[in-house]
């Protein structure tokens, strides 16, 4: 069995009372709780911090943690002879056992000892993966493969880490922060508890050409000025191929024109649309011709794009 | 390998009352409190059985790891939940807008 250091992890003395580790959990919880934290690593830290302190905050449990000695965190050792008994169970091996798991047990010796036996039926724990995904495949579907270390039980009932693979299907209406559920993918559950689900949070990687907001997606669409003043017809790209677009004449920068429906299909029916956000392009390096033709319609125009800046000077 | 099929929490899918419980942790009472206090809401507060729309159970969820991790008691937890709601809508506004930010004009 690995030892790990739970007062290392909280940052506590060997010898913190009960309040101090109280409080240090609490300070701890409000920094990498996942629903609250935005720090990179945090729920991984909070994981480490809760199964440290479900040890530490129960006096019977941390006074078993106690008698194991200590240990370089992550260290092979072996529990004094008789450890175990306090685990309600027999001769076992320690070998592949996770210290956590095996705390999370403890109670269970203290309920064979009393009235009732140890027979309540506990539900598997839920876990939450987030599924990375392309524009693409949102667009179509797909599947991911997911990896899962969960403790499952022994014939005499000790939690084991079990590595589980599996593929799931994630139909197409996906977009970023949406979820999904996959029933009883979680824990087993104990003494006929129900099993726990997975859940999959959806996150978007970042496409070359398109923005996802919703369903909708949004896509920079250059013109020349010459375009946007006279209107033409555009191919533009869509997740479904190549369409054409027509700009009317007189578009300027910033304008949105929409194909509708050429978004991300939404899961229930329908879909989103596809926003194209004009932006007038210039050349460079123009050569002395477009420079004559531009010096010829600078004179000839009449166009005052400031206008409104002069009459509020005026007023 | 078998492929698993998951189902999507959005609006357009229901969870009873028992099954929000069951699939959240929270008991019936702690449920109903969350309602009292305007956290979660069910589709019809007039009808005999309430359900609720399936994007509600991430909230629940969040509410029972909330009360359980933080040791919060229900109106602490309605208070955090209410303002994650609240900062998890200004994300959702901020990547809109973003998306509609001409790409060349984010960058500069």
């Amino acid at each position: 069995m690995k030892y790990k250091d739970y007062y290392g992890v909280m940052g506590v003395d060997r010898k913190a009372s009960a309040e101090e580790i109280k409080n240090t959990y609490r300070k701890l919880a409000r920094k990498y709780h996942p629903d609250v934290s935005k720090e990179p690593g945090a729920e991984e830290k909070f994981k480490e911090v809760g199964e440290a302190y479900e040890t530490l905050k129960d006096p019977d449990k941390r006074a078993a943690y106690d008698r194991l000695g200590s240990h370089q965190p992550g260290q092979d050792f072996r529990p004094p002879p008789g450890w175990e008994k306090q685990f309600g169970g027999g001769q076992f091996s320690f070998d592949d056992l996770d210290l956590g798991d095996l705390f999370s047990q403890f109670s269970r010796g203290r309920r064979r000892a009393g009235p009732g036996g140890g027979k309540i039926r506990v539900p598997g724990e839920d876990y939450e993966v987030t599924a990375h995904i392309s524009l693409e495949d949102a667009y179509r579907g797909t599947e991911v493969d997911l990896e899962l270390e969960v403790p499952e039980h022994d014939e005499q009932g000790f939690p084991h880490r079990v590595r589980r693979a599996f593929k799931a299907r994630i139909p197409k209406g996906a977009t970023d922060g949406q979820r999904l559920r996959l029933p009883g993918k979680g824990g087993k559950g104990l003494n006929g508890g129900r099993d726990g689900d997975l859940y999959l949070n959806i996150a978007l990687h970042p496409h070359r050409l398109f923005r996802a907001s919703g369903h909708d997606l949004y896509l920079d669409l250059p013109l020349a000025p010459w375009e946007a003043v006279l209107g033409t017809s555009v191919q533009v790209p869509t997740l479904a191929g190549t369409v054409s677009l027509k700009v009317p004449p007189g578009t300027h920068a910033g304008q949105r024109l929409r194909l509708a429906s050429r978004g991300l299909p939404k899961p229930h029916a329908g879909e989103g649309d596809l926003f194209a956000i004009v932006q007038i392009a210039v050349p460079t390096a123009a050569s002395g011709r477009e420079r004559a033709l531009f010096k010829e319609l600078a004179e000839a125009s009449t166009f005052n794009p400031r206008g409104h800046f002069e009459r509020e000077a005026a007023k | 390998m078998k492929i698993e099929q998951a189902t999507w929490l959005h609006e357009h899918y229901e969870f009873s009352l028992a099954e929000l419980c069951e699939l959240s942790g929270l008991s019936e009472t702690e449920l109903r409190e969350l309602v009292d206090y305007g956290v979660l809401a069910p589709i019809e507060p007039d009808a005999r059985d309430w359900s609720f729309r399936a994007d509600r159970l991430v909230v629940a969820r969040s509410a029972r790891r909330l009360r359980k991790d933080l040791d919060l008691d229900p109106h602490g937890v309605a208070l955090v939940v209410t303002l994650l709601e609240r900062v998890r809508d200004l994300e959702t506004e901020l990547r809109d807008l973003r998306a509609k930010l001409p790409r060349r004009q984010q960058q500069s």
